[in-house]
């Protein structure tokens, strides 16, 4: 193969710290395990990296890819164009090698030629004989098809000048206690490097030069910031199904626990996970705990919150507090498991037959995904109401580089209202549903508190102060009422939208959760052509003010979504009675993360029209 | 007849248990059963029960799914805490409470409808989870708030009041829950007091899933001669394996044990259940053999009461999975959160 790349006379990109590199690999291949070592000697190096892994919903022998975005400027979106492809997979190499921008690079397994169709004259060829190798070099025939993914990174590091140190570091890192594997991972780590170097003119002039710009920050998924957050918050039950993408937050609640909540004294678990029949058990299993008053939650995705459906109008209306984790997928009914979504927020929002509303956290980084979890069981608590955290695949499953998790040892759990033995001796008469502050939310108390005082019947059915069953209009009118005022109190508790650009400008963009990785490239770019907006990031539902005020302080605002139906606009005007004509969606749902330069050219062509309609000044 | 609340007086002589309480602190609110509901029996039943054996009212959790049988906790133990939660869901509802709190008694109130047919997915997992909890079916055949429906207890060939008739095998409740590992396996008739009685006192006091299936008919609706569940079939055909005494731990054993008549089965806190006369030959404790005097019975049209099958020496839920000795609902932020100095370290591995 040397012959193709020495005869190419290809024009490469000259480019440092700012460009895409996919990896196309077959699932089940240990692919994965190698294209993380990779990004974490990127991140390790101290330059900002995104990687997005597009899987397919499957075990083993189908495409999945890897894209990694590199930039230096700390954009952390998708970006159009690949640079660098890992072409690993033959069912895809011809669609892969066609996706290379011009000027880019393709690296592949030179054991076998590349067929004369996939030769471009307008991309770099980099060939390793990485089939080859390890048959030469490896026995076990498990290795000699693992070390491939090892090879080619040790040959990306030769290539792209990663600093080897990093990466054998990591080896024994990822490796330790278990010594006999790190040998032979470093060993495929320099077979790969050696090769690169001997046979091509390393490094690229596509290539990586150490920074710091990864200082203070940390690499991390936001399930795993999710289960981290509820050991942080307290929950001592986990009710779920198994349902991609929101395995993973609960394998995390799981693998924490196993380390720090072991009671030192006794050995046993301060903490239970139950997997349970189905969704509807899972959560039926929290809500008992939560009326039992232990903090419980469950994790789950589009279809679970469909069957959660009965039991959510139940805990709303009874006054439960729960806590569930929404990882958004793509629907509706099974859609694309393994693709990412907020296609969820109005079957959330107002889950259950009859009058209902619930609180939404929209997290928008592993660190938000950490506090929000955290403090979804202080509001879920203070409510006695479902929080509902959403989340998505996009921000769930893919690592990303964010502030480290913070937690605060000042801070204490707040538990709510509930009335112990003795001051239920000093009230007049306790009353359940009562509502004696004025705010909404009356005092509860656990089983089992007072031989005499303070039990009481929860049941879905209409019930008056005293949770006694009733069919008095008037009664159930006030109890429904009560509970509208206790969402307008939730206000206080529930994060504020963070708003930036200062307010004066005429242009808004609203957004939330994970769409919120392009924002900065968007303004970036936009301010570059002397275009300025104020920014609003949604973080809960109900509305704070601020919201509703946004739209209405701008000549028009984009709202950004990842949805078909605009559902946050559908939001902001149910609930905020905002000015359709103020408010101009910018819609993707085609499964993966909107990429920065598709909403800056929605924008741009939006103002073009506008400005032919002379509706705005440009 | 709940809109008349019920009177405060009580006899001045009546008569208290070891915690000084009366039967009056174990009752709830007036029924709005149907006069003659075979429900009715089984809340004195649980009256009853809980007062003879000194039970604290408060430490009892009540929880019930949908149905005419999920609206009896309130009528009794009204000092207890009561969850009526969705139809079919009652299993998972106490699931999650007894994993908040593994001190309190956790009394589950079902029905047929509730069980066999929207619950049945949840029935069976609970019983598998070794929840620890009396679990009772009030099973009469029929579906009475939606007006006497067939329900899948209801046995092949029997028919509604309105003539339709069952094409289908029931589903027992009973064989169900031994087959998939109940420890405590009852059958009884809501009309005999002097059988139910005992059974849910040491259902109540047996450690892991206890399970009464209760023949309790359903006067409106499923009380015709045609109905396995009506109360005329139920007496001709019900047989009663033994008559059964319970004995709680804490009350002096003063009548003999009469080796040769009477069998004792001694419960985890030492409590005692004794069986008579036919129960002598009846081995409780053998599980194909349970299932086999079941159906016997039912190939006869006959209904195999009493205390089917007893495995005293399972493990609960709790102690399978090896949870904390205090009730997760008392810990605090102080047992469960890690603090920051742990997290500065759990961010390192993330560098």
């Amino acid at each position: 193969m040397p012959e193709l790349i020495k005869s190419s006379k290809v024009k490469t990109i000259t480019r440092v710290n700012d460009f895409i590199i996919k990896f196309a690999n077959v699932n089940g291949s240990g692919s994965a395990s190698a294209n993380k070592l990779f990004v974490k000697s990127v991140f390790r190096m101290g330059i900002p990296v995104s990687p997005n892994n597009i899987f397919p919903s499957n075990i083993q022998g189908l495409p999945t890819w890897y894209e990694v975005r590199i930039s230096d400027a700390g954009y952390l979106g998708r970006r159009e164009g690949i640079d660098f492809m890992v072409a690993m997979n033959e069912q895809t190499v011809n669609k892969d090698i066609a996706s290379v921008v011009p000027g880019g690079y393709v690296l592949y397994d030179s054991s076998k030629a590349l067929s004369a169709d996939l030769i471009r004259d307008d991309v770099q060829y980099l060939g390793i004989p990485l089939k080859d190798i390890c048959l030469r070099e490896f026995d076990n025939p498990a290795q000699r098809q693992l070390f491939k993914n090892i090879v080619y990174v040790g040959a990306m590091s030769a290539f792209l000048n990663i600093d080897f140190r990093i990466l054998t570091s990591m080896v024994g890192e990822q490796f330790r206690g278990k010594e006999k594997l790190i040998l032979p991972n470093i060993h495929a780590l320099e077979l790969g490097h050696q090769y690169a170097k001997e046979n091509f003119s390393c490094p690229l002039d596509l290539r990586l030069k150490a920074g710091n710009k990864t200082k203070n920050k940390i690499l991390i998924d936001g399930n795993t910031a999710i289960g981290l957050g509820c050991v942080y918050g307290g929950a001592t039950i986990a009710a779920w199904y198994p349902i991609t993408p929101s395995t993973s937050a609960v394998d995390s609640f799981g693998k924490y626990c196993k380390r720090l909540r072991i009671d030192p004294g006794t050995g046993k678990k301060k903490y239970a996970i139950i997997q349970a029949e189905d969704e509807l058990a899972a959560i039926g299993i929290a809500i008992g705990a939560g009326w039992n008053g232990a903090r419980a939650f469950t994790a789950t995705s589009g279809p679970g919150i469909s069957l959660m459906q009965e039991f959510l109008g139940l805990a709303y209306f009874a006054e439960v507090p729960l806590v569930i984790f929404n990882i958004q997928r793509v629907g509706p009914s099974t859609g694309m498991p393994t693709r990412t979504q907020q296609g969820d927020l109005l079957a959330c929002a107002y889950a259950s037959h009859g009058d209902t509303k619930h609180v939404l956290l929209f997290p928008s980084s592993p660190t938000e995904c950490f506090e929000f979890a955290a403090r979804a069981f202080d509001i879920a608590d203070r409510l006695q109401s479902p929080v509902i955290v959403m989340s998505d695949l996009e921000l769930g499953m893919n690592e990303q580089v964010c502030d480290p998790l913070n937690w605060d040892d000042k801070h204490e759990y707040d538990r709510g209202k509930v009335l112990n033995a003795s001051q239920l001796e000093e009230i007049e008469k306790f009353g359940r549903y009562l509502d004696v502050d004025g705010d909404g939310i009356t005092y509860r108390t656990y089983p089992g508190t007072h031989p005499d005082l303070g039990s009481y019947f929860t049941r879905g059915s209409s019930h008056n102060p005293y949770a006694a069953y009733t069919e008095d209009g008037d009664v159930y009118a006030d109890m429904m009422d009560r509970l509208a005022l206790k969402l307008q109190t939730a206000l206080k508790y529930i994060p504020e939208p963070e708003v930036s650009g200062g307010g004066k400008n005429k242009l808004g963009l609203m957004y939330f959760g994970s769409t919120s990785m392009a924002i900065q490239e968007v303004r970036d770019s936009l301010n570059k052509k002397g275009i300025k907006f104020d920014t609003l990031r949604v973080r809960a539902f109900p509305f704070h003010p601020a919201v509703g005020e946004f739209v209405e302080r701008h000549e028009l605002t984009y709202v950004i979504e990842q949805n078909r139906d605009a559902q946050l606009k559908s939001l902001l005007k149910i609930e905020c009675n905002a000015n359709h004509e103020k408010m101009q969606s910018i819609l993707s749902y085609n499964g993966v993360l909107v990429s920065a330069q598709r909403i800056e050219q929605e924008i741009l062509n939006s103002m073009q029209s506008l400005e032919n309609s002379g509706e705005i000044p440009a | 007849m709940s809109y008349i609340s019920k009177p405060k007086f009580q006899h001045p002589q009546l008569e208290t248990n070891e915690l000084g309480l009366t039967r009056r602190d174990y009752e709830g609110s007036f029924t709005t059963l149907c006069a003659g509901c075979g429900h009715d029996s089984i809340s004195a039943a649980i009256i009853q029960a809980t007062a003879e054996m000194s039970l604290q009212p408060h430490r009892v959790a009540k929880i019930s799914g949908i149905g005419c049988s999920s609206k009896i906790p309130a009528y009794f133990l009204s000092k207890s805490h009561s969850f009526n939660s969705v139809h079919g869901r009652m299993p998972s509802v106490a699931t999650g409470a007894n994993l908040a709190n593994k001190e309190l008694h956790y009394l589950g109130i079902s029905g047929d409808g509730d069980s066999a047919s929207i619950g049945l997915g949840q029935f069976c997992h609970i019983v598998r989870r070794r929840i620890n909890m009396l679990y009772i079916i009030a099973n009469n055949g029929t579906y009475g708030l939606t007006k006497g429906q067939l329900s899948a207890t209801a046995d092949l060939g029997s028919k509604t009041k309105f003539g339709e008739e069952s094409r289908f095998d029931n589903i027992d409740m009973a064989t169900l829950a031994i087959e998939l590992g109940a420890s405590f396996v009852a059958r009884s008739f809501s009309g005999d007091k002097k059988q139910l009685i005992p059974l849910i006192q040491a259902g109540l006091t047996h450690k892991g899933f206890a399970f009464i299936d209760i023949v309790s008919p359903c006067v409106t609706f499923n009380n015709t001669d045609a109905s396995a569940q009506g109360y005329k079939n139920t007496w001709e055909n019900y047989v009663s394996l033994s008559e059964i005494d319970f004995v709680p731990m804490r009350e002096e054993i003063t009548t003999s044990y009469d080796a040769g008549k009477e069998k004792e089965i001694t419960l985890h806190d030492g409590s005692v259940i004794r069986l008579h006369k036919t129960g002598m030959n009846y081995d409780p404790y053998d599980k194909e053999n349970a299932l086999h005097h079941i159906n016997q019975h039912k190939k006869h049209g006959k209904i195999a009461t009493g205390l089917l099958y007893i495995n005293q020496s399972t493990s609960d839920y709790h102690e399978l999975q090896d949870t904390a000795d205090k009730p997760f609902n008392t810990l605090t932020q102080h047992d469960l959160c890690p603090g920051s100095e742990v997290m500065s370290d759990i961010n390192d591995t993330f560098r």
